[in-house]
């Protein structure tokens, strides 16, 4: 790489307001909002494509195309913020979604449950009874009273109620577990058992509960050629970070791929940031620098008193290690479904074995997204986890309940098993890969850096956190100050949903 | 488009809208001259073309294109080319009106009109209602059009029928797909089509699928609709049936001629006394029938010497098709002093011919026997010795039966026809409505629900109504009066059909045994008036009735009490041939048309409708309904005398003079009502000359 570098030309002008290095989707953001306030903004990237760990990768072991998102499972809720933000920011001139046409929840012998996340889907759904249906229907109307400002005092959802857990409110509300479950795993998407007190780490509370319902509740229908409340970018999550970069190259943005970092440069005297140094020699300066969390950089020029890796990486502090989320990927040659090619599929916790804590969310895609070759499909798999054991058990017995795992691992074969009762097919895996990512994020003075993908299902807390970075560079600019503004409804006929 | 808040309108769109107006004025007066010169010309139909692409609703305009089309056709010389190119035009030209407005009848009717001219590919049709069924799934001219095209197309019902499924899974809250649904259907199960037999499998299927809607989304109509369309095919019997009778089968009538008989052996349920010389015959079926007469209904008797019958239809509006009939039978050649009983036999439907409104004919011949003793009776009594009668409390004593006493409800039943067919689906029948009713219970123990209690309230009346013959008691009556006194409350602006409603079940549990019954069977104290005689007065009195019900099992009485209720009208009441002392007194009857039915009772001899509300609306709600003096549906023989009855404007009193005018009433009570005003009275007494009491006032003879 530093071959490549060596031979650019010098990039110019040397001075910037903002320097960024990593195009990860939350940097791609800020660049392109930062160009938009007229900064003056330089990107770098070592890697020599665009969305560091927000990219889909090309696989490398097959000559068809294949586009492998690295932060999968994930989608984008229809009525999410981050849609918003692409309307607003003109990015969505770059990307088309597709819808994800549904969700269901699997058990351990791997049988699948429609979601009921509508009211259509609740008079579909062929596994609730009649009295459940209408005590799911319910609530989903108390919640939308509830958020309509309710006149009545039945209508809304008490102060107290909404201080509390929201499995407690469910349990109030006297829904069933089974509904319970539903709501709180694939619909609300908490990640923590929640009807464990001890060990669940995120106690999901009625209003926050709420919210999530709401967001879910108002992506349904959002979009007329999308039937569910998810959507998903042609081509794979690549192509947002993309998208936000050409917007921003657009506003005067440089962009420069296959270029490393080398080296930070502080102000000997106050030992404030400067500048950079690049692989290719050249020193560029800027007021702000933006770092992926995961870089670890050589300080060579930082008047430190101790010159080991370990303290310089103490420095900078990029290191949050409180959680990790375990991703999987698996390749296939048929669908989990018959009738659909993309879908997800939640696992609430102690679904899969006593001792599962969090839940487990995979995804299927189908080649109509581009991401494989017509007649395959990509299951991305992830879960919240302490440690990388606890993950790859979690995913591991989520793939076992759904998927074929050939002896040999290289095994190109595509013979189908049966399962023991059922003449359902299970798909077999061609390929696999499961990993550990850690979940980071800290700032240095002047040197920000922003998160690695997040275990979330969408990118809200990702991206809130990047504009809050943006905010907090730049408080009095603006995000995206000269566009309309997203309630006008023909913004929506601009964004491309594909049926 | 439904839930779009309509918003207020911006300056520029006023701007806009005058624009608009001043556009759409020019092209108005441009075509209006075409249109009054016949003018037919490609710049005449281009003006109108723009006129209707803005203004689909302009009806004249449409009209003009199809005098333009058919002037143009024939001009073409059916040159098949210019024939096509004329049609395509106008699909052209409604299709982008209803761009303008997919809601416009004018535009769709004019497509239709086109269409069913036959000469235009139909290819397009189904992808342009696709288009307008998207943008508005419930949009019923779509529908309507929908259904249109199909038959032309010929698709299935079967297909038409998956296509309302898909429409209803995707938003089940469309009243025109569930409609669609139920018009598919009722042609599917008529033609007995393959995979949609026996009914009673595809019922249970809909049954299925429209709870799913219900206990979804309980605050749903469109659901409730379709699930009340099912209740009707579930319990209705396509087959009209005989209901009841009088006299009833198997009884012993005996009529008296002697007023001052008394003879306590005779059941006062069977007695009668006529001054008519006839007895009257009333079948009453369980829906409307036309086709009675003497070749449906044949009767053998003595007293029936002259051969045929007349049958008359009981119905108010002069239709020919009534749910009750009746006719006279003679009896002038029986010697008076017989002691005979006379039998009579009479067969209903043993040959074709009486057919229910909807078409089905009537498929259960029946028979009913029953028995007429004539009591000597002295001719001359008739006019002697009648006195006013009272309705005054002190005069009522409570009835006390006789253990040997005929039963004039248990013989009704005797005429319910069962065959083996009737066996298996009653059990059907019995079992749905049992499981609708669990099913509702259940939904309403959830939540409170106002058309779900209307439906438990309307599938416990059905149980009962089906259970009846063999339980002979309403076992559900208490709980339906309950739910519709709820519902009064929970949703007043109804209140008035639920106590419709209400009014109905409280006869139906009053008439469902004799036990009930007789509660409310007085003796009039006062014997000595000659057409009270052994008789019974029905009193029904202060029980809150809005409406008249049950009347089928009560068409043996000939006194009855109705005073202090809630009457606005006494539809129905016109089956009880008998009668002859009605109290009406102390109800909201708000008009004479509210009275029609009594137009029907020649036997009526004594009313009361004091204090009601007659002449006090200056705008009569029911008088629509009313023939009026220009109607060609009244035959009324009225010479040139009456219509200049002196100082009195019949016009101002036709309503009166149509109910009065055929009553031979002896006993009036009209007082507490704001049209009987001194006026009034004397009106009364000019047109009804019998009349011998008025407002408890003996009128002077003349």
């Amino acid at each position: 790489m530093s071959e490549d570098a060596s031979s650019y030309p010098p990039i110019e002008p040397t001075n910037f307001d903002l320097i960024v290095v990593g195009t990860g989707l939350p940097k791609s953001v800020i660049t392109a909002v930062a160009s938009a306030n007229g900064k003056t903004v330089l990107h770098l990237d070592p890697n020599s494509s665009y969305g560091s760990h927000y990219a889909s990768l090309e696989h490398p072991f097959q000559i068809t195309k294949f586009n492998i998102d690295l932060c999968g499972p994930r989608v984008l809720f229809c009525a999410d913020k981050s849609i918003d933000l692409i309307l607003k920011s003109g990015a969505n001139q770059y990307i088309d979604f597709k819808s994800i046409d549904s969700s269901f929840v699997c058990d351990a012998s791997g049988r699948l449950t429609n979601v009921p996340d509508s009211r259509a889907a609740i008079f579909k759904d062929k596994s609730l009874g009649l009295t459940e249906k209408n005590q799911l229907m319910r609530f989903f109307k108390l919640v939308q009273q509830h958020l309509g400002g309710g006149e009545n005092e039945n209508e809304r959802i008490s102060e107290q109620d909404l201080e509390s857990p929201f499995v407690e409110f469910l349990k109030k509300m006297r829904l069933p577990p089974k509904i319970k479950s539903i709501i709180l795993y694939a619909i609300a998407m908490a990640d923590y058992d929640q009807d464990n007190v001890e060990l669940c780490q995120d106690v999901l509370q009625t209003k926050d509960g709420i919210d999530r319902l709401a967001l879910y509740n108002s992506s349904v229908g959002r979009f007329p050629n999308a039937l569910g409340a998810f959507l998903y970018p042609i081509y794979g999550h690549g192509e947002l970070p993309q998208a936000f970069c050409r917007r921003a190259a657009v506003k005067g943005c440089i962009h420069v791929l296959r270029m490393p970092m080398i080296a930070l440069l502080m102000d000997k005297c106050t030992g404030h940031y400067k500048g950079v140094r690049l692989s290719s020699g050249q020193d560029l300066f800027s007021h702000q620098l933006i770092l992926d969390p995961s870089s670890v950089v050589p300080l060579p020029l930082i008047s430190s008193p101790t010159d080991s890796p370990r303290e310089n990486r103490q420095i900078l502090g990029l290191g949050d290690e409180k959680r990790k989320v375990a991703r999987g990927i698996c390749i296939t040659r048929s669908s989990l479904r018959p009738d659909t090619s993309n879908f997800l599929v939640v696992y609430p916790p102690r679904s899969l074995y006593p001792e599962q804590v969090t839940s487990i969310r995979a995804l299927q895609i189908g080649s109509d997204l581009a991401v494989c070759p017509s007649g395959m499909f990509v299951l991305y798999f992830c879960t919240l986890c302490h440690d990388a054991n606890q993950g790859i058990k979690s995913l591991n017995a989520a793939m076992d309940s759904i998927l074929t795992l050939p002896k040999s691992s290289h095994s190109e074969s595509s013979t189908t098993v049966y399962s023991e009762n059922s003449a359902e097919v299970k798909p077999t895996v061609l390929w696999k890969a499961l990993y550990i990512q850690e979940l980071t994020m800290d700032q240095f003075e002047s040197i920000n850096s922003t998160a690695m993908p997040d275990g979330n299902f969408n990118y809200n807390n990702i991206l809130d956190a990047a504009l809050k970075l943006f905010q907090k560079m730049y408080p009095d600019e603006e995000l995206f100050p000269e566009t309309v503004s997203p309630e006008n409804p023909e913004d929506d006929n601009e964004f491309s949903v594909e049926t | 488009m439904h839930g779009q808040p309509r918003k207020a309108p911006k300056p520029e769109d006023e701007a806009a809208s005058a624009a608009k107006a001043e556009k759409l004025r020019n092209l108005q007066s441009q075509f209006l001259c075409f249109h009054r010169n016949n003018i037919y010309s490609k710049e005449a139909l281009e003006v109108n073309a723009k006129l209707l692409e803005i203004n689909p609703e302009h009806y004249t305009a449409w009209n003009y294109r199809k005098l333009a089309v058919e002037h143009r056709l024939t001009q073409s010389e059916s040159d098949p080319d210019s024939v096509n190119s004329i049609l395509n035009e106008e699909l052209k030209v409604v299709e982008s009106a209803l761009r303008q407005n997919f809601k416009s009848y004018g535009a769709w009717h004019h497509r239709k009109w086109v269409l069913s001219k036959g000469q235009s590919s139909l290819d397009h049709e189904l992808r342009l209602l696709d288009r307008f069924q998207k943008a508005d799934s419930r949009n019923f001219h779509a529908w309507n059009y929908r259904r249109f095209v199909a038959s032309l197309l010929n698709i299935s019902e079967v297909d038409e029928l998956q296509y309302t499924t898909d429409m209803i899974n995707k938003n089940f809250s469309n009243y025109s797909a569930w409609h669609n649904r139920s018009v598919l259907l009722s042609n599917l199960l008529k033609r007995k089509a393959q995979v949609f037999f026996p009914k009673e499998k595809v019922l249970n299927e809909e049954y299925e699928l429209v709870h799913q809607a219900l206990f979804t989304d309980p605050d749903d109509q469109s659901g409730w609709f379709y699930h009340l369309w099912l209740l009707e095919q579930t319990v209705k019997a396509d087959a009209p049936l005989l209901v009841s009778s009088w006299p009833a089968h198997d009884s012993n009538l005996i009529l008296l001629g002697d007023s001052c008989l008394e003879d306590s052996a005779l059941s006062p349920f069977n007695t009668f006394h006529s001054e008519l010389g006839t007895i009257p015959l009333v079948v009453y079926f369980n829906k409307a029938v036309e086709g009675v007469n003497s070749s449906t209904i044949s009767v053998e008797s003595v007293l029936n010497m002259k051969g045929e019958l007349t049958w008359k239809p009981l119905s108010t509006n002069n239709s020919q098709t009534a749910q009750v009939w009746v006719t006279y039978l003679n009896y002038p050649d029986i010697k008076l002093h017989s002691s005979e009983f006379y039998p009579v036999e009479v067969s209903v439907g043993h040959s074709q011919g009486i057919i229910s409104s909807n078409g089905f004919h009537y498929s259960h011949p029946s028979r009913f026997a029953f028995k007429v003793f004539v009591r000597p009776f002295e001719k001359d009594l008739a006019g002697h010795g009648v006195e006013m009668v009272s309705w005054r409390e002190d005069n009522f004593l409570l009835y006390e039966s006789h253990s040997q006493e005929s039963n004039p409800i248990l013989s009704l039943d005797q005429l319910n026809i069962k065959d083996d067919h009737e066996e298996s689906s009653s059990k059907w029948r019995a079992e749905t409505i049992a499981n609708e009713i669990a099913l509702f219970r259940e939904l309403l123990s959830e939540i409170n629900c106002k058309i779900g209690k209307l439906t438990l309230a309307r599938l416990l009346i059905a149980h009962d109504m089906m259970m009846s013959p063999i339980a002979n008691k309403v076992v559900h009556s208490e709980e339906v009066i309950e739910l519709y006194s709820d519902l009064m409350m929970l949703d007043s602006p109804h209140s008035q059909y639920y106590k419709d409603e209400r009014s109905l079940v409280l006869l139906q549990q009053i008439t469902s045994n004799m036990e009930s019954l007789l509660r409310y069977c007085f003796r009039h104290g006062d014997r000595t008036s000659s057409f009270l005689g052994n008789s019974i007065c029905l009193r029904l009195n202060n029980l809150s009735l809005s409406r008249v019900g049950s009347v089928e099992k009560l068409l043996w009485v000939q006194m009855l009490d109705l005073s202090h209720n809630e009457l606005r009208s006494i539809e129905g009441l016109e089956a009880m041939q008998l009668l002859s002392c009605l109290n009406l007194s102390n109800n909201k009857l708000s008009s004479f048309t509210a009275l029609g039915p009594l137009r029907l009772l020649k036997s009526l001899k004594v009313l009361d409708i004091a204090c009601n509300e007659i002449g006090s609306h200056s705008i009569d709600t029911t008088r629509y309904l009313c023939s009026s003096p220009l109607s060609h549906t009244e035959e009324i023989g009225w010479s040139h005398d009456e219509m200049v009855t002196g100082d009195v404007n019949l016009a101002n009193y036709w309503e009166a003079f149509l109910i009065f005018k055929d009553l031979n009433l002896t006993q009036l009570d009209i007082v507490g009502n704001a049209i009987a005003d001194e006026k009034f009275k004397s009106f009364l007494v000019k047109i009804v000359p019998t009349l011998k009491w008025l407002d408890g006032q003996q009128l002077q003879l003349h």
